[in-house]
Order: C-alpha cells, then sequence, then structure tokens
C-alpha cells in the first residue's frame, strides 16, 4: 500500500498551485483598497481595523497593479481550490483516511504529547519515519483541511454579492460582508503560515524522501527508513 | 552580502508562478478560461439561488454614515452644470431601441410612476461597502410602458458623465433588468441623489458590484446585443479596464 492515495497526491499539488494563484492573485486585490472592517459595512479608513501594506508587484499576480486581471486568477482558481477541496473532503470521508490518518485520538490535545513528538524529532530522538503522523500533525492538518481551507471558501462566498441572495445566513454567520472581507484576509495568512512551516518541516526531514513520497506515492511501511 | 542574496532568491521564487501567469494571461487561452470561469459563476449563482431571489434588505439603523462617491465624483460638461443649476427640472431619461413605444422621461415623469424603496448595501470591485436607502421606479415598470420587443437581449445604461476621455455606460441581461430590486434611483436617505452619487437618476443593480450601478443617467437603450457598443465588451470599465461583464463576485 502507498503511503500517499493517488487522490491525495494530485490534490495536494493542483491545490498547492491553486493556492499559490489564489493568495499572490489576493494580494493585488488587496491593494485596491487597503483597508479592512468588521461588520456589514466599511469604506471610511477611519473605521478600519487595519491598514493593510502595500504589497509590491513582485509578489502579486500579474505583476503590476491590475485588479481586472487579478480577480480573473482569483476567482477561476477558486474553482479549482473549492472543487478539489469537496473532493478531497469526500475521499477522506469515504475511504476513512481521514478518520485513519487525521482525526485526533484520545490525549492528542496534551501539551505534554506535543512535547513528545517534538523531542522525538530532535537528533538521537528516535521517531519513527513511518506512515503515521503524530499528534501535533494530526492537529495541524485537521485544523487546515477542516477549518482554514474550508473558511477560505466560505468566506470567500460571502464577500459575492450575487452569491450572498443563496444563503444570507453565511453572510451574518460570519458577521456582515466586510467581517467576511476580513476574515478571508485573516485565514489566507494563517494558510501563508502553515505554508511556510510545513515546507521547513520538509526541508529538516529527508526532503528528497518526503517530496518523491508525494509523487509516487512511497511506501506505508517506511521499511526504507530503516 | 548574503541578505541582498537571499531576498532576491526569495523574490525570484515568488516571481516564478507570477510570472508564469502574466505570460499565460497575455497570450490566449487564459482569457478564455477567465471568461468561462465567470460564466460559471454567474450560472451557479443563479442556479443556486432563484433568479429573482433579493439582495439582502436592511434597517435603517444599519445605514452607513455616508455612501463614498467612487469612479466620477463630478461631471464636467457644461449640459450637466446648466442641468444641475435649474435642479435638474428639464433632465430627460430617453427610453429607446428595441421598444414598441419608446419613451422620453422627465424626472417629475419618473416620480409620478410607482416607487420601490430599499435599503442595501453598495460593494465596491475595490472591497468597500456601504449602506444607503435608494427611492425609485422599478426598470420593469419602464421596459413594460415602452414595451420591450422580443428580439431585445440586454439593457444598455447611458450615461452623462466622461471618464479618460469615454462615454461611461453599462449594461445587464433580462434576468438583472427584470429584478425586482433593479431601480432607477433618484433619492438617496429621502434627499435627492448627492451629485457624487449619480444625481439625477443612477441604476441600482444590487446582486452585482458598483461599476454595473451606473450613475448620472440619460438613457436606457434596449439591444439584441452590445457588441457595436464601444468596444463591445458591455460597459466602460469592461472595456477599458477587462473588467468581467457579469459582477456578481
Amino acid at each position: 500500500m502507498k503511503r500517499h492515495a493517488l487522490i491525495t497526491r494530485l490534490w495536494h499539488w493542483i491545490n498547492a498551485a491553486a493556492l499559490i494563484v489564489l493568495f499572490m492573485s489576493g494580494l493585488n486585490i488587496s491593494n485596491a483598497h487597503r483597508h479592512l472592517y468588521w461588520g456589514h459595512y466599511g469604506f471610511d479608513p477611519a473605521d478600519a481595523w487595519l491598514h493593510v501594506t502595500r504589497f509590491p508587484a513582485w509578489i502579486t499576480i500579474p505583476q503590476r497593479y491590475d485588479l481586472a486581471e487579478a480577480r480573473d486568477w482569483h476567482n477561476t482558481s477558486a474553482w479549482v481550490f473549492a472543487a478539489g477541496l469537496l473532493v478531497m473532503w469526500v475521499f477522506s470521508i469515504v475511504s476513512r483516511h481521514f478518520w485513519r490518518d487525521i482525526a485526533t485520538r484520545r490525549g492528542d490535545w496534551s501539551p505534554r504529547v506535543w512535547v513528545e513528538a517534538a523531542k522525538a524529532h530532535l537528533p538521537g530522538g528516535g521517531a519513527k519515519h513511518d506512515a503515521s503522523y503524530n499528534a501535533v500533525q494530526r492537529i495541524a492538518y485537521g485544523i487546515v483541511l477542516g477549518v482554514f481551507l474550508p473558511m477560505m471558501v466560505f468566506t470567500g462566498l460571502a464577500i459575492s454579492p450575487g452569491f450572498e441572495p443563496a444563503a444570507p445566513w453565511m453572510v451574518d454567520l460570519l458577521g456582515g460582508r466586510q467581517s467576511a472581507r476580513s476574515l478571508h484576509f485573516i485565514f489566507a495568512w494563517g494558510l501563508c503560515a502553515f505554508f511556510i512551516v510545513h515546507i521547513v518541516m520538509v526541508l529538516l526531514s529527508k526532503p528528497i524522501k518526503q517530496i518523491a513520497g508525494m509523487i509516487a506515492g512511497g511506501t506505508r511501511e517506511g521499511s526504507s527508513d530503516a | 552580502m548574503p541578505d541582498i542574496k537571499r531576498r532576491t532568491l526569495l523574490a525570484g521564487m515568488a516571481a516564478l508562478p507570477a510570472a508564469a501567469c502574466t505570460e499565460l494571461a497575455e497570450t490566449g487561452p487564459a482569457g478564455d478560461i477567465f471568461d468561462a470561469a465567470e460564466g460559471w459563476h454567474r450560472t451557479a449563482h443563479r442556479a443556486l439561488a432563484s433568479r429573482q431571489a433579493l439582495a439582502r434588505e436592511y434597517a435603517p439603523d444599519d445605514r452607513s454614515p455616508d455612501v463614498k462617491g467612487n469612479g466620477t465624483v463630478r461631471v464636467e460638461s457644461p449640459e450637466y452644470r446648466a442641468a444641475q443649476a435649474d435642479g435638474f427640472a428639464n433632465w430627460r431619461l430617453q427610453v429607446g431601441g428595441l421598444f414598441d413605444n419608446p419613451l422620453s422621461l422627465s424626472m417629475d415623469d419618473i416620480r409620478a410612476l410607482p416607487q420601490r424603496t430599499q435599503i442595501t448595501r453598495h460593494d465596491c470591485v475595490e472591497g468597500w461597502s456601504a449602506i444607503a436607502e435608494w427611492t425609485g421606479p422599478q426598470l420593469s415598470a419602464l421596459l413594460d410602458a415602452a414595451q420591450l420587443r422580443e428580439e431585445a437581449n440586454f439593457i444598455v445604461f447611458r450615461c452623462a458623465d466622461v471618464l479618460y476621455g469615454r462615454d461611461y455606460y453599462e449594461s445587464v441581461d433580462l434576468v438583472d433588468a427584470y429584478h425586482p430590486q433593479t431601480i432607477i434611483a433618484h433619492d438617496l436617505n429621502g434627499s435627492p441623489l448627492p451629485e457624487k452619487n449619480g444625481a439625477p437618476l443612477r441604476m441600482r443593480i444590487e446582486r452585482q458590484l458598483g461599476y454595473k450601478h451606473a450613475k448620472y443617467l440619460t438613457g436606457i437603450e434596449a439591444v439584441a446585443s452590445f457588441e457595436q457598443i464601444g468596444d463591445g465588451k458591455g460597459g466602460f470599465w469592461e472595456d477599458i479596464g477587462d473588467y468581467q461583464w457579469y459582477a456578481g463576485i
């Protein structure tokens, strides 16, 4: 049995590409009105809870300020991202991938367990580099898959005036359109933080094997790791 | 200078997808994919809610202190300045194109029609929102009075303002034209529209972004296709900046 199912690997890379395009085009969109508000309305920078920096062109898509084209990249990639997330969730539940690998177990929510997991990854810590995730990984992947990624979809939908009549309760639940816009921004940066930690962790733990595993599938027993 | 090198490297890594995207967008098929994706958004919105589903309406206390003026906030033409000076007493709204009974309406004619008052949120493509009360006749009443012809597919809004040397205009399809909240507003929060918000008349297209809500309205034109108007993309920002014609997202 492979360590990562084919559908997981496909989703991982498609999702990564979609997220990068969404994030960088999102920074371009942010430059159009660099103030965030709470509530239903907000247009006066004096009422903003956060004044956002102007993101430089080199980190945005496209690489100049162009709201129309940035929105095209963003609203097109959003389909890939949202459809992919839906497929991945259906697969994870039907195949029991979620229950087997990601759902937290009794005892996972204990700082002592987290410290143990971290210690095991220090030199000589004796961590098993097998297919199973430790408590910290289960919590991190669970929060990203179950909260951060879906919240990007929900907050994004709630900003859309054409979608709102289909589910006005969603906008209310999020505290109004401008609150949804603020949350969209906050969760996007949360995902950016996850992205950085995720890459650092891969680089610190046999990166070639990890990346090859996410491409070719790897082995579930991790015997080659011994 | 390792710091500069690291920054250059980071910039290069970030620029890679961006440069690839810029290349793609400017060389062809991406534009078609973007337009298709926007079409799917429109289809999905109209499938999930009914075509006549209302945008949220708010209570008077929910209104924002003001509605920001954006795009044109002052119309410089001598005709407009003169019209404003006499309180728009001679302002006419021409209802023409594919109608059996074209109309020319004065402000009094427009105020004499059945009125709809709605407190709705105005969402700008830039990201900000304002909430205000708008009053005016439903566009559907005008389309019926002027007897829209069967071959009409779109309603084009003609405006008095000129931006970057071009006449502002916009268009919607008949689903949005006949939507109950699509009104020709003359009052904002119970007073005549201020100039920055489109005096004396502006459209409210409540399920789309602000650039669809044409201001300084002079005419309503029914057409089979908007390909021959402006650059053929259906609106001022669509022509000049490649903004999407469907602005529901």
